[in-house]
């Protein structure tokens, strides 16, 4: 059983068990266009909610990617090391950016479900 | 009686209607479409009257331009070009006069402006691959940049990369005691405001006691020796921290380089390869580092792409790390390169190839070991047992000061360590006659023979350290060596790009007038060019009296009280001015003075700069119109009154308006303790009309490369001095070779006291050519093209702001995001088919274009570039009205190659006319792109920063 939630800052995290698994959605690397390169944390960095955990960058923007939560980093997705245009292609699915570790599940409570990201999108 | 009387006869003034474009008809014919009377009517309308100077500049009038050539010729008269032994960085060379007179005298090259249109800038992206190239091979590396802004501040950016990507969480950088002293005062200036914990010391010894996050090793070092430094490497990375080295890139062609034994960051100048002394500048520095930072390497990176039929072609890569992106979180507030000099560097590679250079190399070695062991004879100490061409003397009895007279009699500059030691340094200049002198000086009676002494002498390189590997072995460093295939290839290159010397360059805040050749005449003259930045100040007094004269002239100018010419850049006078702020606030006690507030539409070198200078950045908001917003300003100012340092504005502002309120602005700043920056950028709307001290400011950079006619040299050199008021004067930057003449202040922001002096001339030039009337004049016109070309197309592309009188100032930004269909992509390359060179893009709004045509254009090149964008309008319309899909269009698929025009089959449903010629006018003067549209992001993903192998092109083209 999965849920997945969102950030203001287009972040999706994908709660599975207490593991989340991160990104950027559709609508940001929409925004983005040509992905060129994705900066990833270590495995192991311990992150803080609004940490720098990421760098993504296209031929006309670069954006930091803020951890969404707490926790440490479990797993990095190595593709986008050498196929940065996953993101483009697929970035609510192959193009994952990491995994981490809950370390307070009342974050995610301050995070948007689907409904209220489309909303918010709506907003923009 | 005469007709007219000799006065008039004589034409003084007769510069400014050379310098300005448009005739007194076109000026007329410019006013009556715009709606004024006259220059002076269109200034009262168009400049707040708020903010206007109510005197006229007070400066000399107009002179010829023979009279300014005499009386610089008179200047430069009184620089005594001594043969100089100081090295220090800076060494006497030959500029093989085929790349003297074809890049460095050559408005081909040196008009060019920085390759952000790299359909129109193959030719020089070429040229900067071939230095990138060669620093890499010399340096032993993996990449390299496109060249820095001097040795100094390339060790301060290597610095602070090592603390960007290193892993140690250590605050103290190491710098070994044996750097030259100029680096090191860099350095210091640099590491405090970012609270770098700078140890200067022996990294044989220190290394344990420091713990550094990195360290700084020269090689050879500043005393001539060349030490082993494996060791110390070793121990470094072992420690966690990062290893960077200066060096000198004709040294490695004897010496092992850092590459081999382990550096991560590699810096130094490339000046002894063909290019001037000058007094300290301009000269291509440059940095080389391993792979894993190619991320995080400072500075404008060549890269290897391909273009839309697939064949290699070349651009700036990896643009997104700049500031104008990334702000105050910028790798580096570096957005310029030392072009000019880059090139002529990797030129004078290119015609020597590496057995000459080797050669080179190798009779400067023997020359000064022949010395050496001339001296040694003379029962002369030298402190240094290896060296590749500097010896350090010990001198017992403390005779320094009267052998370095002795020497200076002699027409020899020998470098004054202290008083027990000299330090004396060859190059590809000294000759058998110099080695003579200098034995004379010591003491020989004629009976030392260098032929004699040559046969007996061995070469003083340690075994361990000598090269053994291969450099320079691309085809492009081994097939130009005859003065013929030399010229031609260059000629080959200059052909490709756009220059001032073809098309106007209306680039928004760039400024790209005139660079006119009387300005640029002195500049290699000897006598301004032979000089070292280091001789005693008695033999640079023909330097002293025109950069005096042309401070006198800037203050005037601008209302300041004193200028400092250290900052070879605007991005350096950001950082200094912004350093002397701070500098103000300590001296009195605020020391929690730390917060710079910048507005939103600011350039996003402003913030990079505020947080190298130890600034904390708060944005403040602009409206819609792009002014500062007024309250949101108070209430930023409410919140940090106790922490205002300083606010940073440009003006007129970014949106290319006067703002109204900018005199409010500057006294909200001033009365909660803050003081004003003000940009320079857009200086040339204000010369004669307001002056930025008197509207508020108390310090502001002037970039000499746009108001001041400095040519761009292709993306450098440049020079941004600072004007401050007098409260400002005693934090002005200093030199530590300057002790007395210049005050200490926030010590060094580069690595000569005068920072690119060779090419004050032009600016001295201009201001003296001008006269005040002339500037002016200059202001009004400029105003007068800009409103023209927003008045043109405003019908077609809407402008974007306004000003007083709905008039702009001496830019415009015109809108084109109503576009749907078509780019602004499009709409820039399909310009390329016209010949014409794009405006800014997407700066400051993204979707708009920033046009900034300078009062150097005539409206006959106005009216085509206005004509060429209204014939575009109308290719927009077709696509964006449906009539045309825009795979069908000519402007998806510019700019177009004559290589794709000759192809048998054209299938395109425009015709091969209207894709080349899509007005009859350009017919007559085409220019042809090298390369059809460039792929960024294929460049980006699959990065190549060197020169490819010729079987690249091959594989691309099939």
């Amino acid at each position: 059983m999965s849920d997945i939630r969102f950030t203001e800052d287009h972040e999706w995290v994908r709660i599975e068990g207490d593991i989340a698994t991160i990104g950027i959605t559709e609508y940001a690397q929409e925004q983005l266009g040509d992905i060129v390169f994705v900066d990833l944390p270590d495995s192991g960095a311990a992150l803080a909610q609004g940490d720098e955990a990421a760098v993504v960058e296209s031929v006309k923007a670069a954006s930091d990617v803020y951890a969404p939560i707490t926790g440490e980093v479990e797993d990095v997705n190595e593709t986008l090391e050498g196929e940065p245009g996953r993101v483009n292609e697929d970035a609510e699915g192959e193009g994952w950016f990491y995994t981490m570790t809950i370390s307070d599940p009342a974050e995610l409570d301050d995070l948007m479900d689907e409904k209220a990201y489309r909303a918010f999108l709506k907003k923009l | 009686m005469a007709a007219k009387h000799l006065n008039e006869l004589e034409q003084r003034d007769d510069f400014v209607s050379r310098h300005v474009g448009p005739s007194p008809d076109e000026i007329d014919a410019m006013l009556a479409c715009v709606g004024a009377k006259s220059l002076d009517a269109l200034i009262d309308l168009a400049v707040p009257a708020s903010i206007r100077s109510q005197k006229a500049l007070d400066l000399p009038p107009s002179r010829t331009e023979p009279d300014v050539l005499a009386e610089l010729r008179r200047m430069a008269s009184n620089n005594h070009v001594m043969r100089s032994f100081i090295g220090m960085g800076y060494y006497d060379c030959f500029t093989p006069g085929v790349i003297l007179r074809n890049v460095l005298e050559n408005p081909g090259w040196y008009t060019a402006y920085t390759p952000y249109q790299p359909e129109i800038s193959q030719g020089r992206l070429e040229a900067l691959l071939n230095f990138q190239t060669m620093v890499m091979d010399m340096t032993g590396m993996d990449l390299a940049n496109a060249s820095l802004l001097d040795e100094g501040t390339a060790a301060a950016e290597a610095m602070t990369l090592c603390r960007r990507v290193g892993k140690s969480k250590s605050n103290a950088f190491l710098v070994s005691a044996g750097c030259h002293p100029q680096t090191i005062d860099v350095l210091r200036t640099r590491a405090e405001p970012l609270g770098i914990d700078l140890v200067v010391g022996d990294p044989h010894k220190d290394m344990a006691e420091t713990a550094p996050f990195g360290i700084l090793l020269q090689y050879p070092g500043d005393n001539g020796g060349v030490d082993d430094y494996a060791g110390v490497v070793e121990a470094a990375h072992a420690a966690g921290a990062m290893v960077a080295v200066a060096t000198d890139l004709l040294a490695l062609t004897l010496l092992k380089p850092p590459g081999e034994w382990g550096a991560d960051v590699v810096i130094g100048s490339a000046q002894r390869f063909g290019v001037p002394m000058g007094a300290g500048g301009p000269h291509a520095a440059f940095m080389a580092t391993k792979e894993d930072y190619r991320r995080s390497i400072p500075g404008r990176l060549v890269g290897v792409s391909i273009d839309s039929s697939g064949r290699s072609a070349l651009r700036l890569a990896l643009q997104t790390r700049e500031q104008h992106i990334r702000r105050e979180k910028a790798t580096s507030n570096i957005c310029t390169a030392q072009v000019l000099l880059a090139v002529m560097a990797g030129m004078y590679a290119v015609y020597h190839g590496p057995e000459r250079l080797r050669t080179i190399a190798e009779r400067v070695h023997r020359m000064t070991c022949i010395t050496a062991a001339g001296l040694k004879r003379l029962d002369v100490e030298i402190g240094n047992t290896a060296w590749f061409d500097t010896l350090c003397i010990h001198l017992p009895d403390g005779n320094a000061v009267e052998l370095h007279h002795e020497a200076v009699a002699e027409g020899c500059n020998f470098r004054r360590i202290n008083d027990h030691t000299l330090g004396l340094s060859f190059d590809e200049t000294t000759t058998r006659a110099d080695i003579e002198a200098i034995w004379r000086i010591f003491g020989d009676d004629g009976s030392l023979a260098v032929e004699a002494l040559d046969g007996e002498t061995e070469d003083a390189i340690p075994a361990a350290l000598r090269r053994t590997s291969d450099f320079l072995t691309h085809p492009v460093f081994n097939s130009h060596h005859s003065e013929t295939e030399m010229l031609r290839y260059m000629k080959r290159l200059q052909d490709k790009d756009i220059a001032l010397d073809r098309s106007m360059i209306p680039l928004g805040s760039c400024t790209m007038k005139l660079n006119a050749t009387t300005e640029m005449i002195p500049v290699t003259w000897p006598e301004f060019g032979g000089i070292h930045p280091f001789a005693p100040a008695d033999q640079l007094a023909g330097y002293r009296e025109m950069i005096d004269g042309l401070e006198k002239m800037l203050c005037e100018a601008t209302g300041f009280d004193a200028v400092s010419f250290q900052p070879n850049a605007g991005s350096q006078g950001e950082f200094a001015g912004l350093l002397v702020i701070r500098a103000y606030h300590h001296d009195r006690g605020d020391m929690e003075r730390d917060i710079c507030l910048i507005p939103s539409s600011a350039h996003g070198t402003n913030p990079a700069s505020a947080v190298m200078a130890g600034f904390r950045v708060v944005v403040v908001a602009c409206d819609s119109r792009g002014n500062i917003d007024i309250d949101d300003l108070r209430a930023k100012v409410a919140t940090h009154a106790q922490r205002l340092g300083a606010l940073m504005v440009t003006y007129p502002s970014t949106h290319g308006v006067f703002e109204e309120a900018i005199r409010d602005i500057c006294g909200i700043v001033h009365d909660n303790g803050g003081q004003v920056y003000l940009d320079g950028a857009n200086l040339n709307a204000m010369l004669g009309v307001a002056k930025p001290a008197e509207i508020g400011a108390d310090v502001s950079h002037m970039n000499l490369h746009k108001t001041f006619c400095i040519p761009h040299g292709g993306g450098g050199p440049g020079m941004g001095p600072i004007g401050v008021k007098a409260h400002l004067a005693p934090f002005l930057p200093g030199h530590c070779t300057q002790r007395g003449s210049l005050s200490d202040g926030v010590g060094a922001v580069s690595a000569a006291p005068w920072g690119s002096p060779s090419i004050l001339p032009i600016s001295w030039a201009y201001i003296a050519m001008m006269g005040g009337t002339g500037l002016l004049r200059a202001t009004q016109v400029a105003i007068l093209n800009a409103n023209y070309i927003a008045k043109r197309l405003d019908p077609y592309f809407p402008v974007l702001y306004t000003g007083p009188g709905g008039l702009v100032a001496h830019e415009c930004i015109i809108d084109l995001r109503a576009m749907q269909k078509a780019t602004i992509d499009d709409v820039a390359k399909r310009l390329v088919d016209f010949g014409i060179h794009a405006p800014t893009m997407s700066f400051p709004v993204s979707g708009t274009l920033m046009i900034e045509p300078t009062e150097s254009e005539s409206k006959a090149e106005l009216d085509r570039f206005c004509d060429a964008m209204i014939a575009i309008a109308t290719e927009v319309d077709e696509v964006e009205s449906g009539v045309t899909a825009i795979e069908d269009s000519p402007l998806h698929h510019a700019p177009h190659t004559l290589d794709e025009l000759m192809s048998g089959e054209w299938t395109r449903p425009y015709s091969r006319e209207d894709a080349a010629f899509p007005l009859p006018s350009v017919r007559a003067n085409k220019y042809w792109p090298p390369v059809g549209r460039i792929d960024q992001v294929y460049g980006d993903r699959h990065i190549v920063c060197a020169c490819p192998p010729l079987e690249a092109y091959q594989d691309a083209a099939d």
